[in-house]
């Protein structure tokens, strides 16, 4: 079940929004110890994907999101962006490739506490060479855009979790990026503001947009078309989300449970629902 | 465009973040506002005494130079100073020949008794002098004639008396016509000249006092001898103070014989070398406030270092943040020394301030002084430009620590 980057080939087209990974080794030192997080990760993801990478907690999910977004080096390999080597371009160029290739956004939401959710939104803006007029239209159009329209002077403190990762994801559309990048963007949410976060990927996800999410969550894994999962950092399945072994045991695993509540509440030991029709990506409660 | 954008961006935030710690950014710049502070009063103070001193050389007379004999330290002791004291027909000599002077007069003091009718005065300095001294002195006539070449050349019984000489004599208001006995000769009064106050600097200063002059041949007669206190000439020109100090040392030299290495038996000032010394002074006073300044806005720029290290640190994850946005490292370097600019500059601003009220206050203080004392505008500038100079000095080694700093190590920073 070792995922190869081959497993999906044909939709790898060079291009805006495309991730080439070959061979990606990351080490960490830590005093006299090293710690290999990433020990050979070779991935594809094409334009307009929508993945979800899933993993035990250790598995490398971070640090392959993070040298992804180009926050972070790989020790050893290849990554390619839009058709470009990363490795060959300095912190002001890979600075300009976040800012305009690339929303991030942070399991802990990252917004800067003293300034409104419009501000917030409009920070990629200050640094990139669009037009400084029109920057707080375009910011307040990405809030509006994410449901916050009547929120934009409201500072973090001021909004609730679920409002505050919306804040972060109008931050990370304002630029229209190619691809948008959320490592764990529900970890710190309820099941159901969880699942409005997720819509609004999947939004995204329909105008054209990459999409990579990390999650522990098989359910919030079901929206994402393919399933990667890491183990010890290296890629152990990489399947499209309604062939993926893992999802679907949970799925019938979560509609005997469904079909076993069902029936208790009508009458013990009642008839059990089957759960093959249960389609990926549907709405599949906790 | 971009450039200015940025830069309005950043400054606009490194206020926002100064003004949401306005007592630690006051507390920051002390040493910039002392050190403004300190600029700025130094250089008024240095400007004002200088401004005060030229003025009171000036008046004086810039192109004024004073002789007199003098003992050299050698021969102290073994001669007496009337020995070597200027002689009348030296006087006439270097009137005669000096080329670098155009007026000289002899200052031939006698002291005696003056009487005006029943108002008698004692111990009054009377000096004798040429109709040169008008010319050297300056001093205005207000009532009569000053003294004319005749008057000396056919040793006349006249004499000109000040305004001071009048009220304690008890004379008329216009006295030209009557007759003072001094010393029990019988003078005509044929003029009145205004009295001056003397330099405040010199010794004696500050004070009027009665003066009597008489034309000096006259003055010889009442009370003969061969040598004079002083002589007073004029330069031709300011700028010819040390060629006529010059010129008239060597022909002085050459009257009494002195050859080699002996000593000069005179001294030669001149007004204008005085001004000349004092301007050095004041140029030396002034470089060493300015060191000390330069000493303290150091100490200042040091404090703003360590605020902005602070800074860097505590807004660790924030950098994280811009950066993983987009943020160029020059931008960040940027964000950091606008801000540590910004600081110093406020702190300029509040020195200029504490010191144009302490200025202000010595004007209030010090009213005899309030002309010379304003802020001279390039302490200002100097402030200016020294408080932004000390914030992109010490502040970029914060600057270029946290534009190195690498987006997912800042952001995970705690
Ligand atoms: N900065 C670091 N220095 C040293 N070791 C690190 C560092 N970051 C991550 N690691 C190590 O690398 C491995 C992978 O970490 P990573 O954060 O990528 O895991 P993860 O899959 O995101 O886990 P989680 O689900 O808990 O977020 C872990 O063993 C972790 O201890
Ligand atoms: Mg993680």
């Amino acid at each position: 079940m070792t995922g190869t980057p081959t497993s999906t080939p044909a939709r790898v087209v060079p291009g805006k929004g495309t991730i080439r990974l070959r061979g990606i080794h990351k080490l960490y030192q830590v005093g006299s110890e090293s710690v290999h997080a990433l020990r050979g990760v070779s991935l594809d993801i094409a334009r307009g994907e929508f993945v979800a990478i899933m993993g035990a907690s250790g598995s490398g999910k971070s640090t392959l999101m993070n040298i992804l977004g180009c926050l972070d080096q790989p020790s050893k390999g290849m990554y390619e962006l839009s058709g470009r080597r990363t490795d060959r371009l300095g912190a002001a160029a890979l600075a300009q490739v976040r800012n305009k290739e690339i929303g991030f956004v942070f399991q802990t939401f990252e917004l800067l506490a003293r300034s409104t959710a419009l501000e917030n939104v409009q920070l990629p803006l200050a640094y990139s060479a669009r037009l400084f007029w029109g920057a707080s239209k375009r910011a307040k159009l990405a809030l509006e855009r994410v449901g916050l329209g009547d929120r934009m002077h409201h500072r973090p403190s001021q909004l609730s979790g679920g409002q505050r990762q919306r804040v972060a994801v109008a931050r990370a559309l304002v630029n229209e990026p190619a691809m948008i990048l959320a490592d764990e963007p529900t970890g710190n949410l309820d099941s159901k503001t969880s699942e409005e976060i997720i819509n609004l990927f999947k939004d995204v996800h329909k105008q054209g947009q990459t999409i990579v999410v990390v999650t522990h969550e098989e359910d919030i894994a079901g929206h994402a078309e393919r399933i990667v999962r890491l183990r010890d950092g290296i890629v152990v399945s990489d399947h499209p989300t309604a062939s993926d072994p893992m999802h679907r045991d949970y799925l019938e695993r979560m509609a005997m449970q469904a079909a076993r509540a069902a029936s208790g509440e009508s009458e013990r030991g009642g008839t059990v629902a089957p759960a093959a029709g249960q389609r990926a990506g549907g709405g599949v409660g906790p | 465009m971009i450039l200015v954008r940025l830069l309005f961006q950043t400054v606009a935030l490194a206020l926002v973040q100064l003004t949401g710690n306005k007592f630690r950014a006051l507390l920051t710049t002390l040493g910039i506002i002392i050190g403004v502070g300190a600029v700025i009063l130094t250089g008024t103070a240095t400007q004002a005494l200088k401004g005060y001193v030229l003025h009171q050389l000036d008046t004086f007379g810039p192109r004024k130079v004073f002789m007199t004999g003098d003992v050299p330290r050698p021969m102290r002791g073994r001669i007496r100073w009337s020995e070597v004291a200027l002689k009348l027909t030296e006087i006439e000599y270097l009137k005669n020949n000096a080329q670098t002077i155009d007026a000289i007069t002899p200052m031939y003091f006698v002291t005696g008794q003056v009487r005006a009718g029943e108002v008698s005065r004692d111990g009054v300095t009377v000096t004798g002098i040429w109709s040169d001294w008008h010319e050297i002195e300056k001093r205005v006539v207000t009532i009569g004639r000053p003294f004319i070449k005749v008057d000396v050349d056919e040793m006349r019984n006249v004499c000109l008396i000040n305004d001071k000489a009048i009220a304690e004599l008890e004379l008329r208001a216009d006295p030209t016509g009557d007759t003072l006995l001094i010393n029990n000769r019988r003078f005509l009064i044929v003029g009145v000249v205004e009295t001056k106050e003397m330099a405040a600097m010199f010794p004696g200063g500050g004070e009027t006092r009665t003066e009597v002059y008489v034309p000096v041949s006259t003055a010889v007669a009442m009370r003969p001898r061969l040598y004079v206190d002083f002589a007073l000439a004029q330069l031709k020109g300011t700028e010819q103070a040390d060629e006529a100090k010059a010129e008239i040392t060597a022909i002085l030299r050459r009257s009494r014989g002195l050859s080699g290495d002996d000593p000069s038996t005179f001294q030669i000032h001149t007004v204008q070398s005085a001004i000349e010394q004092f301007q050095a002074v004041s140029g030396v006073i002034t470089g060493v406030a300015l060191g000390l300044v330069a000493v303290s806005l150091l100490v200042g720029g040091v404090g703003i270092m360590n605020i902005m290290l602070v800074s860097v640190s505590e807004r660790t994850r924030e950098i994280g943040l811009r950066k993983a946005v987009g943020a160029r490292p020059g931008v960040i370097l940027l964000q950091f020394l606008v801000e540590a600019t910004v600081l110093c500059l406020i702190g300029g601003v509040v020195g200029v301030v504490t010191g144009g009220g302490m200025v202000a206050l010595g004007k209030a203080a010090l009213p005899g002084m309030s002309e010379y004392l304003s802020v001279p505008p390039w302490t200002i500038l100097v402030s200016v430009v020294f408080s932004a100079a000390v914030g992109i000095i010490f502040g970029m080694f914060p600057a270029i620590k946290a534009a190195r700093l690498d987006p997912i190590v800042a952001l995970r920073h705690e």
